[in-house]
């Protein structure tokens, strides 16, 4: 996904020669092709998250339009003021893409583990957070980063994710239905969507439950059209985020859903607990240390609904 | 006491500084609040870039071949707001609205609000990185205009500004101009007891700048380096001498005048006063 996301930055510059990349010291030969052929337009600075941003917003306030490449918790720990008052305050159109969004770098512990950047980034005005679901969705919505006006921050999955949106036109500000909606649902961003269909199919399998699956790859702005929809005509939602609970994703749908009046208990929120992971191991482990799994959820999905 | 900062507090002020004060003035008593020591210390810099060094058209105040310049130290706005009222960005009229809740002048300038302001800056350390963008992005497209962004002393504290000075000097942005107001008083008192910056000229010329420094209150010493600058090959780094509430006897140096507010009728007949001409 990484390199889908990447890779398409490099595409948008061959059209456009206002778009730059920045990365802060990344790993060796990260965009070489970019580098060798737009030079001028290709910038591997410090360990310097912080004036980076700033230089980006230098930079926008020019015209230009840049890409920084980061750890995600590098930009949305390290550099949060320089994302509100740069980047958001000014409106910039500069793109934020945080490698390692939740547990993708479970082994490296706590310090690189985004797993509230959906929460704080999601009070910033003027922001617009996608967390896609695979490289499909990433390569669609990345190729649309530059009808953005303002500032966007992408959140990156670990790669190799099943392709799960083939044939669909993922949007920014868009919704996506990747299993029919129903009375009940799974709503989802990021890589739960995965989770969410696979759970989905348990749910068919063992119960002939039919159970929605709605992706949400933009979680700001919300699409809040078939939002409107799908929390006033399903009975029972589920959301599932790989992100602390506390303000995440799941709560925007629930601060959206006060808005409509419905009733708070038919809506769940499945996501990480509010802790920082005490075991190393890899994404998955973690995942299923988290109870983020398609048995579990699957599990939960039918609890939640059997007595309807 | 280095003979510089012996040279600031010699200075006198010459009408058109006073003027400027008086602007300040304004804006102070209107809001009833503000940073006066830290607009104090910045006017002759502002005078000398806004009187003899920027290029700049304030009925078009976004044309794009403009020099920028960034407060970035923006708590020091109401010398900014004086300066850019009295070149016709905005009317003088609005200083007095200052702070209030109606107003476009904060108590820190906005980009978008206040005309002739580049940055939204208020949070220190964040004028460096932005203008090192500009001015690199001015490289990018081979265009002529210089940046420069006024940083206070207590400011470079931050990180970030040195972080922006090894990027400025690694790409070797000789069109990027780094003012240091070094009143040597920050909020809590004395810069060389809340954090010690010295030797400043020696630490920022091991960050790559062209170093040089005047007496911030002189407006030939300024004048002049401004005249050479742009014939350097790299950032360039200029430290201004000053004296924080310059021109306020009681307030020059004096740490509870960084900021005040609630001004008494004696507080501003006094200060009115020391402009007398």
């Amino acid at each position: 996904m990484r390199k889908t996301c990447l890779e398409t930055v490099y595409e948008l510059a061959k059209k456009d020669k206002k778009i730059l990349f920045i990365g802060s010291d990344l790993g060796p030969g990260v965009l070489d092709n970019f580098k060798k052929k737009f030079p001028e337009r290709f910038f591997m600075e410090g360990v310097a998250e912080q004036a980076i941003i700033g230089m980006a917003a230098g930079l926008a306030m020019q015209k230009f339009r840049p890409y920084v490449n980061t750890i995600a918790t590098f930009i949305t720990r390290r550099a949060f003021e320089q994302v509100v008052v740069d980047l958001c305050l000014h409106n910039l159109p500069v793109t934020l893409i945080g490698n390692g969004g939740g547990l993708v770098y479970a082994p490296l512990g706590p310090t690189h583990q985004a797993i509230e950047d959906i929460s704080i980034m999601r009070t910033l005005p003027n922001l617009t957070i996608l967390a896609p679901c695979d490289a499909n969705d990433m390569k669609s919505l990345i190729l649309q980063t530059p009808k953005v006006k303002g500032p966007i921050y992408v959140r990156i999955a670990r790669g190799g994710e099943e392709i799960i949106t083939s044939g669909k036109k993922s949007k920014i500000g868009k919704g996506l239905i990747l299993k029919k909606q129903n009375k009940y649902n799974f709503i989802t961003t990021g890589i739960t969507a995965q989770i969410a269909l696979s759970a989905s199919k348990i749910l068919k399998d063992k119960y002939n439950l039919n159970i929605g699956v709605i992706h949400f790859s933009t979680i700001k702005p919300l699409d809040k059209k078939l939002l409107k929809k799908i929390v006033s005509k399903s009975k029972k939602i589920m959301t599932i985020e790989e992100n602390v609970i506390d303000g995440g994703f799941g709560s925007s749908i629930l601060e959206f859903s006060s808005d409509l009046g419905v009733r708070r208990n038919n809506i769940r929120i499945f996501g990480l607990k509010n802790k920082f992971q005490n075991k190393y191991g890899n994404q998955q482990e973690l995942l299923n240390y988290n109870n983020l799994t398609d048995e579990y959820l699957s599990k939960k999905m039918y609890k939640f609904i059997k007595n309807d | 006491m280095t003979n510089f900062e012996n040279a600031s507090k010699k200075i006198k002020l010459d009408s058109r500084s006073k003027y400027l004060r008086k602007l300040v003035l304004e804006c102070l008593f209107g809001g009833d609040r503000g940073h006066m020591g830290s607009a104090m210390s910045l006017i002759e810099i502002l005078r000398v870039l806004y009187d003899k060094v920027l290029k700049y058209n304030s009925n078009q105040p976004l044309l794009s071949n403009r020099d920028r310049l960034i407060l970035s130290k923006g708590h020091g706005c109401l010398a900014l707001y004086a300066i850019l009222s009295d070149k016709d960005f905005f009317s003088k009229k609005i200083l007095k609205s200052s702070s209030r809740f109606y107003s476009i002048l904060g108590g820190h300038p906005e980009f978008d609000k206040v005309p002739g302001v580049e940055a939204s800056t208020g949070a220190l350390g964040h004028g460096s990185p932005i203008g090192l963008g500009i001015a690199l992005g001015a490289k990018i497209e081979k265009k002529k205009f210089h940046t420069y962004v006024i940083v206070g002393d207590g400011e470079i504290n931050e990180g970030s500004f040195w972080e922006a000075s090894m990027i400025a000097s690694k790409h070797k942005l000789s069109n990027y101009h780094i003012i240091i107001d070094y009143n040597k008083i920050q909020s809590y008192g004395q810069t060389k007891n809340v954090m010690q910056l010295e030797p400043l000229k020696e630490k920022l010329s091991s960050f790559g700048y062209k170093v040089d420094q005047v007496n911030g209150h002189d407006i030939r010493q300024l004048v002049k380096y401004f005249r050479k600058i742009k014939k350097n090959k790299r950032p360039s780094a200029l430290i201004c001498h000053t004296i924080k509430g310059k021109g306020f006897y009681f307030a020059e140096q004096n740490p509870f005048w960084h900021h005040k507010n609630f001004f008494t009728d004696e507080e501003k007949l006094k200060l009115l006063k020391c402009l007398e001409i």
